[in-house]
């Protein structure tokens, strides 16, 4: 691995900056039910559908911690390879808003449930470790909706209380490339954990981006904005590139960046002032006297480690070194948990390069065509198997095996079947191979003769004209022999 | 069968169980009562016709089995009750009808007992003379214009009236034992933990606790056994064995140990509440029990630590009441417009200085000065009750620091009216069981109250040692009917 850093720099005149990025990332426990109740959390849902009495903050009623959604917390921090806190506490953020029917948010401010962890990105130049600072657990808030009337608000408590990880990260990223590399990471983790779905769309991941700009070399950190609630990756780098120019432009000016909270506007491409630091709230935490500090034991924590799956990082490793695949071939079959599944499903009964070549290749593209993921893949890991079979035992060239995939692609059917149906099968038979070359060299008499005398460039004319009578299903190995016997 | 109301709830238990009283008879008594009582002011709303209906229906097919069968009782207006309106005595929830019955209302029915209506109580529960409710004064039966003590003045009224044989109240700082002491009847806060708080509307949450108010101590152990229960719902609910109090009650405390905390004996406390307190002394000595001097050294601070505490936790936990779910809503500007409008029309002068006090005590850069100290005194003055308990089984202290005052005689000195809350405070710091019971009277002729205080989960003990002091005070309560014409 090269270790020339392509530093991402921002260049001024006489001056290069380099950027300091560090993330929250506010990502959605996979539970059936809410952090405090035992309402549905199911997206997509009717508005205000899946709310009990706990969620709509109604007189009198108590919150009650969700077992499945602390293990999940913990999966998450043993993935991270964090520190797991025994004992933590939930505090009470406090601020008024309409989707806030408590009037305070439940989370954990002093005691986080897990403490220092990290993450190994796998960049071009290398890998780099990006250190977790905490994950604590929080109650979601519900959704406040504008624009359905000119005068009032509408508000849908479907997602108030839902299980929230927040996890935050050290400033140790340097660029948008890191920050997506960064993301991907984290969201493959929980994949692989089941402790969140990782779906940016619907929210189930987003992020609060905080940048800050200092000279390159320089060991201070410079003044960070905060640039809230980003849903996309794309989002995110834009928001800093924009952002992170914003800064210098303003330190090049003699002026000095104000610590502030700031949006992204992603129509005009640009972050812009929502409260500085003087307007910041004052959110009154304290610990909830509602709830007991939760303590885990160490048998609880050591039954949970049982339960974690092989990670990706350990993963690549093996399919390194089992399957002899390369660092850039792991990386992506890991990527993704549902991909490695397909992988090591495909290689259970066929060869690892050809399935790691058809993967990576054919079916990635195929499925990029239909905008399709690997679940909906219409191959089947079994059906690509036996297609990768036919090739290796000679009964179809990988030329007609496309043919077959094309075919496969339309709608899972076994490759066995497409061969014999469309008559596909290769021909290996020698007598049968013999009569077609003696035609074809009967008919192209002149061109034999030339041959003969010393115009061995025509050898090819003869393949593809053999190939082309049998209609591409000529065993191209026996194909050679024969000619060069015949001719 | 006459003198129903006078009855008290072991004596109408026994007689519907031995069939020479209906649940219909007894019920009726208590709402003819309660409606000639209309100038106590006791109830906040009433549900008369359906209680009448229920004790017909338990009549029907009476279960005799019950703890309570078919008996009729009022309960604080801080509980809530399905499809019937809850206030917590503001106006913020007016208009507030549950879907849903608090854990130990649902205790109470499920053993028998008919709700008759619901009993006001100061805003909140923030109060020590039931003058913050929005629905106002109650009057003691005592005497005209006296208060009944609070935060569950309409509960001690009502119970000293005789409008309901028993009654429950919540505690946060003294709100069961001060308006006993004030009404002469007799009131357990509970070891926090021991009742359940899912459907209580919420004051401070680290400290408040339901239990009982009744006229004698052996109903008081009844309805603690009904009301008690662990409850998943709450988790600050404590799975601890609970006794049969009322079976497992007895009068003989000999050889118990008895503190006496110096630190009780405040400054200025009248002559006649020392009095008191020295004749409690003797009391127990009749009784056997030994009495042993203790110290509680931190008790100066419970007061301010208290006075931190709770507006904190309230000023988080009336947080929810902003007009945007349920409740009253003032017509606003926008958001923020309509939140203040609510909020300062909703809620009474108490009730903000409150919320106040809490954010201010909460609000960053005062957070440790304030909040945080006032955890360390509180765990400080667990301590000190803790180091006494290696000495003595339970503590005698007096109820309060005088008898009922006028009204209006503190309304204009929140703080005279805080320090009413000098003895009961500690005890919800600390998170321990107490009764309080009535020992004697004042020069007045207004009933004064004595408390022991427990170890944690040892109901059962304060019980019995009230029960035997009780049987040597043989308190009477003076009461005329003033308020009946």
């Amino acid at each position: 691995m090269s270790k020339n850093k392509p530093e991402y720099l921002i260049n001024r005149q006489d001056n290069q900056y380099e950027v300091v990025i560090g993330l929250e990332v506010h990502a959605q426990v996979t539970s059936e039910s809410k952090l405090f109740s035992t309402s549905a959390t199911k997206f997509g849902a009717e508005p205000n559908t899946q709310v009990s009495l706990v969620d709509a903050a109604f007189p009198g009623m108590l919150p009650v911690i969700n077992e499945y959604c602390v293990k999940q917390a913990i999966k998450t921090g043993i993935g991270l390879k964090a520190k797991i806190n025994k004992r933590s506490v939930f505090d009470r953020k406090n601020y008024f808003y309409a989707d806030l029917p408590q009037g305070y948010q439940i989370s954990q401010f002093k005691d986080p449930i897990v403490g220092q962890g990290k993450v190994i990105l796998d960049m071009p130049e290398g890998q780099k470790e990006v250190g977790i600072e905490r994950l604590h657990l929080e109650q979601d808030a519900g959704k406040s909706i504008h624009d359905l009337d000119p005068k009032n608000t509408f508000v849908d408590l479907n997602r108030s209380g839902v299980a929230l990880m927040e996890i935050v990260s050290k400033p140790d990223l340097r660029s948008p490339d890191e920050v997506n590399a960064y993301i991907k990471k984290l969201r493959s983790i929980m994949r692989y954990l089941g402790t969140c779905d990782g779906n940016m769309q619907e929210g189930s991941l987003r992020a609060d981006v905080n940048v800050s700009v200092r000279k390159k070399g320089s060991k201070e950190f410079g003044t960070r904005c905060e640039i809230k609630n980003v849903n996309s990756i794309k989002f995110m780098q834009m928001a800093i590139e924009y952002e992170a120019n914003r800064q210098v432009d303003l330190i090049e000016e003699g002026q000095t960046i104000d610590q502030e909270t700031r949006l992204f506007d992603t129509k005009k491409n640009e972050t812009r002032s929502m409260r500085s630091k003087e307007d910041a709230h004052d959110y009154r935490y304290f610990p909830d006297p509602d709830l007991l500090p939760l303590e885990v034991s160490d048998d609880f924590i050591k039954n949970l480690k049982s339960e974690i799956p092989e990670l990706p990082d350990e993963k690549k490793k093996r399919f390194i070194e089992k399957f002899k695949l390369s660092p850039y071939e792991a990386n992506i079959l890991v990527s993704d948990i549902e991909t490695s599944n397909y992988f090591e499903n495909v290689i259970k009964k066929s060869d690892v390069k050809l399935a790691t070549n058809w993967i990576i290749g054919e079916l990635f593209a195929a499925l990029n065509e239909k905008n399709l993921e690997i679940t909906e893949s219409p191959i089947s890991a079994g059906n690509l198997s036996k297609l990768i079979n036919l090739i290796k035992d000679g009964t179809i060239s990988g030329k007609i095996a496309k043919t077959v995939f094309e075919q496969m692609m339309q709608g899972d059917k076994d490759p066995k079947k497409i061969v014999e149906e469309k008559g596909l099968k290769q021909e290996s038979d020698p007598k049968a191979l013999e009569a077609l070359i003696d035609k074809v060299i009967d008919d192209n008499r002149d061109k034999a003769n030339e041959y003969k005398s010393g115009k061995v460039k025509l050898f090819g004319f003869f393949v593809g004209q053999v190939m082309k009578v049998s209609a591409g299903k000529a065993n191209p190995q026996l194909v050679n022999e024969i000619l060069k016997k015949k001719l | 069968m006459s003198n129903i109301t006078k009855q008290s709830l072991s004596e109408l238990v026994e007689n519907i169980k031995n069939k020479k009283l209906s649940s219909s008879e007894a019920t009726k008594a208590f709402v003819e009562r309660s409606e000639k009582s209309k100038e106590l002011n006791a109830y906040i709303t009433e549900d008369y016709t359906n209680a009448l209906n229920k004790a017909k229906k338990f009549d029907e097919k009476p279960n005799l089995d019950l703890k309570l069968p078919g008996i009729p009782m009022a309960v604080k207006d801080l509980f809530c009750t399905k499809d019937i309106r809850t206030t917590a005595g503001s106006k913020i929830l007016n208009n507030f009808v549950p879907t849903y019955e608090s854990t130990v209302t649902q205790n109470i029915w499920n053993e028998g007992a008919i709700l008759m209506g619901k009993l006001n109580c100061d805003e909140f529960a923030m109060g020590s003379s039931n003058e913050t409710s929005f629905f106002g004064n109650v009057q003691n039966p005592i005497d005209k214009n006296l208060v009944p003590g609070g935060s569950s003045g309409g509960s001690s009224s009502a119970v000293a009236a005789q409008l309901t044989p028993i009654t429950i109240g919540t505690d946060t700082g003294g709100s069961i034992r001060q308006p006993a002491s004030f009404t002469g009847t007799v009131g357990l806060k509970p070891t926090y933990g021991s009742c359940s708080r899912y459907g209580i509307v919420a004051f401070a949450s680290s400290l408040d606790q339901a239990g009982p108010m009744a006229q004698n101590v052996k109903d008081c152990a009844l309805l603690q056994e009904v009301i008690s229960s662990y409850d998943e719902k709450d988790s600050t609910s404590i799975d601890f064995k609970r006794n049969e109090y009322s079976k497992e009650l007895t009068k003989d405390i000999k050889g118990k140990k008895i503190g006496i905390p110096r630190e009780y004996r405040v400054d200025g406390m009248p002559k006649e509440i020392e009095d008191l307190w020295k004749k409690g002394i003797d009391y127990v000595k009749d009784c056997g029990a030994e009495i042993i001097d203790i110290s509680l050294p931190h008790t100066k601070y419970a007061l301010p630590t208290y006075y931190i505490v709770a507006p904190a936790e309230a000023s988080s936990n009336l947080a929810r009441y902003d007009g945007v779910k349920y409740g009253f809503r003032a017509e606003g500007e926008n958001l923020i417009d309509m939140y203040e409008k609510t909020r300062s029309e909703g809620f009474g002068t108490e009730v903000q200085r409150r919320i106040m006090i809490g954010t201010y005590v909460l609000s960053s850069g005062y957070y440790d000065a304030y909040y945080l100290k006032a955890q360390k005194v509180r765990k400080l003055i667990k301590n000190d009750f803790d180091e006494a308990y290696k000495k003595v089984d339970a503590i005698l202290t007096p109820s309060t620091p005088s008898s009922a005052f006028k009204i209006g005689e503190k309304t204009n000195d929140p703080v005279s009216m805080y320090l009413n809350d000098i003895f009961t405070v500690p005890v919800n710091l600390a998170g321990l069981p107490a009764i309080s019971i009535p020992a004697g009277h004042d020069s007045k002729g207004y009933p004064l109250g004595l408390q022991i205080i427990g170890k944690a989960f040892d109901e059962q003990n304060i019980l019995n040692i009230a029960y035997a002091m009780e049987e040597k005070i043989n308190f009477k309560n003076n009461i005329t009917d003033w308020w009946i014409k």
